[in-house]
């Protein structure tokens, strides 16, 4: 038997939105992985021990278990507790916190080492130390490790296929419907393959971009 | 505030590090529009009594007061930090290392905290941004980023910094230190200039022939005590201590 990529261009239109979706949800739960992961080393580093130590647990649940798992346990474990997500925000949630927590011990050593003399610089001006670390340190370590973070949220995108189990129409599970119906399953994920490829050499490219953009404040 | 309030005034100043005494009761009054040299051997806690002032290394013992007000009060946690943001407006720090915030353009470098703490609007910010550059000749580079400056300018940036909080008195701690030889000057003016100005002027030095031609009266510190302190002439051409013989004649052969 041979392949037939004929019959890939007549499910266009589900790929399409499929890689909608996977767009979709890539953006949100990078968003919430950024800011979060910013939220979460503020915590780890400056917050009191009653908010320090349930992050600490938080943090190792997140990096010592599977994300595949952590999606079940959002999406159908919180219905027992009454909280019945939509799988897309389940999603969101699931990657986005997940990341979080690996670009919150990326900014937290890049807070650290961002120099004394900065913060001193801004308390001597009259700044609080809050506003100091928002307006001063914490955009630096942040530019500091904008590569970093970058990568991770490739790894994002490439992780935004396990929401397929949890019913997120997104390219992968775009890809199985269509196969459930022709049955050509080398076809589709192969043409779902250069589909995430693409996604991710324009996810480079932006990415390229904000850190051109930040090379001047170094 | 009475006139007899003096301007700064630092009573009994002592900080220790362990078992190490850094600054030994040390005293000192500086009046409004005066310009005070500080110079010493480095480890003679010159540097440390110039930070002890805005307490961004506070004492162990011993008070500082600006205008009759004590700045290193002792107040629960809150209370301090309202109290010493307060007070470190009024008072400007300039940095062997400039300290410019690298992620800002000048312009906001500049404006930054006269924005947030005095709430202006961005128009008048930039008023003041420009008329603070203008002041130290570094207008032209109001679009620049730290990293495109010399360090001359990177320091006379700074400088406008700390002025755009109109401060009553300004600290400068070695500001000329990590400067190449040919860019000293150009900060040099720039001091020369708040000095004729009547800028309330304390600084750490250790350029003899600036603090002799701008200053009005010269400490000279060695292990965490003041030695001795004068007009620059006496201190400099006719020394009543040693060890400020000593530190003037090492000093001076090292520096040709």
């Amino acid at each position: 038997m041979g392949l037939d990529f004929s019959v890939v261009p007549s499910f266009a239109d589900a790929l399409l939105i499929g890689v909608l979706w996977t767009i979709a949800i890539t953006v949100c739960a990078a968003l919430l992985s950024f800011f979060g992961g910013i939220l979460f080393a503020v915590i780890a580093l400056y917050a009191p021990w009653f908010l320090r130590l349930p992050f600490r647990f938080f943090a190792w649940l997140f990096m010592g278990t599977p994300l595949l798992l952590q999606l079940f346990l959002i999406y159908f474990g919180l219905v027992e507790l009454g909280i019945d997500l939509p799988a897309f925000v389940a999603g969101v949630i699931g990657l986005g916190l997940h990341f979080a927590v690996y670009n919150s011990e990326l900014i937290q050593t890049a807070i650290v080492a961002v120099d004394k003399g900065q913060m001193e610089a801004a308390r001597t001006l009259g700044l609080s130390r809050p506003q100091a670390l928002i307006r001063v340190v914490i955009p630096q370590a942040v530019r500091d490790v904008i590569p970093p973070i970058g990568n991770n949220m490739i790894a994002l995108l490439k992780d935004s296929a396990l929401v397929s189990v949890i019913g997120v129409s997104e390219l992968t599970l775009s890809a199985q419907l269509a196969i459930g119906r022709t049955y050509r399953p080398f076809e589709f994920y192969a043409a779902a393959a250069v589909l995430y490829y693409i996604i991710n050499l324009g996810m480079e490219a932006v990415l390229r971009r904000i850190e051109r953009r930040t090379q001047l404040s170094r | 505030m009475t006139d007899q309030t003096p301007f700064v005034e630092i009573r009994h100043a002592q900080k220790s590090y362990g078992d190490l005494e850094v600054l030994k009761d040390i005293s000192l009054t500086v009046q409004r529009g005066e310009i005070v040299a500080i110079i010493g051997p480095s480890g003679s806690g010159k540097s440390t009594l110039l930070r002890a002032i805005n307490d961004l290394d506070p004492l162990t013992g011993g008070e500082i007061l600006l205008e009759g007000v004590q700045v290193n009060k002792t107040l629960p946690h809150r209370q301090y930090e309202k109290h010493i943001n307060a007070m470190r407006q009024q008072i400007g720090m300039v940095f062997q290392h400039f300290n410019l915030f690298p992620h800002l353009n000048v312009r906001d470098n500049v404006t930054m905290a006269p924005k947030l703490l005095k709430g202006i609007s961005s128009k008048e910010a930039d008023k003041l941004a420009e008329e603070q550059l203008n002041h130290v000749g570094m207008l032209e580079r109001i679009d620049y980023y730290p990293s495109q400056l010399s360090g001359g300018q990177k320091q006379r940036v700074a400088i406008a910094r700390a002025l755009a909080m109109q401060p009553k008195l300004m600290l400068f701690d070695e500001a000329t230190s990590a400067l190449d030889p040919e860019l000293v000057e150009e900060v040099n003016l720039v001091m020369k200039k708040l000095a004729e100005e009547h800028m309330t002027m304390i600084i750490v030095t250790h350029e003899m022939d600036f603090a002799a031609s701008v200053c009005d009266r010269v400490l000279f510190m060695d292990q965490g005590v003041v030695v001795e302190e004068g007009p620059p002439e006496k201190i400099f051409k006719n020394p009543d201590m040693d060890r400020t013989k000593e530190f003037l004649r090492k000093h001076l052969a090292g520096s040709k």
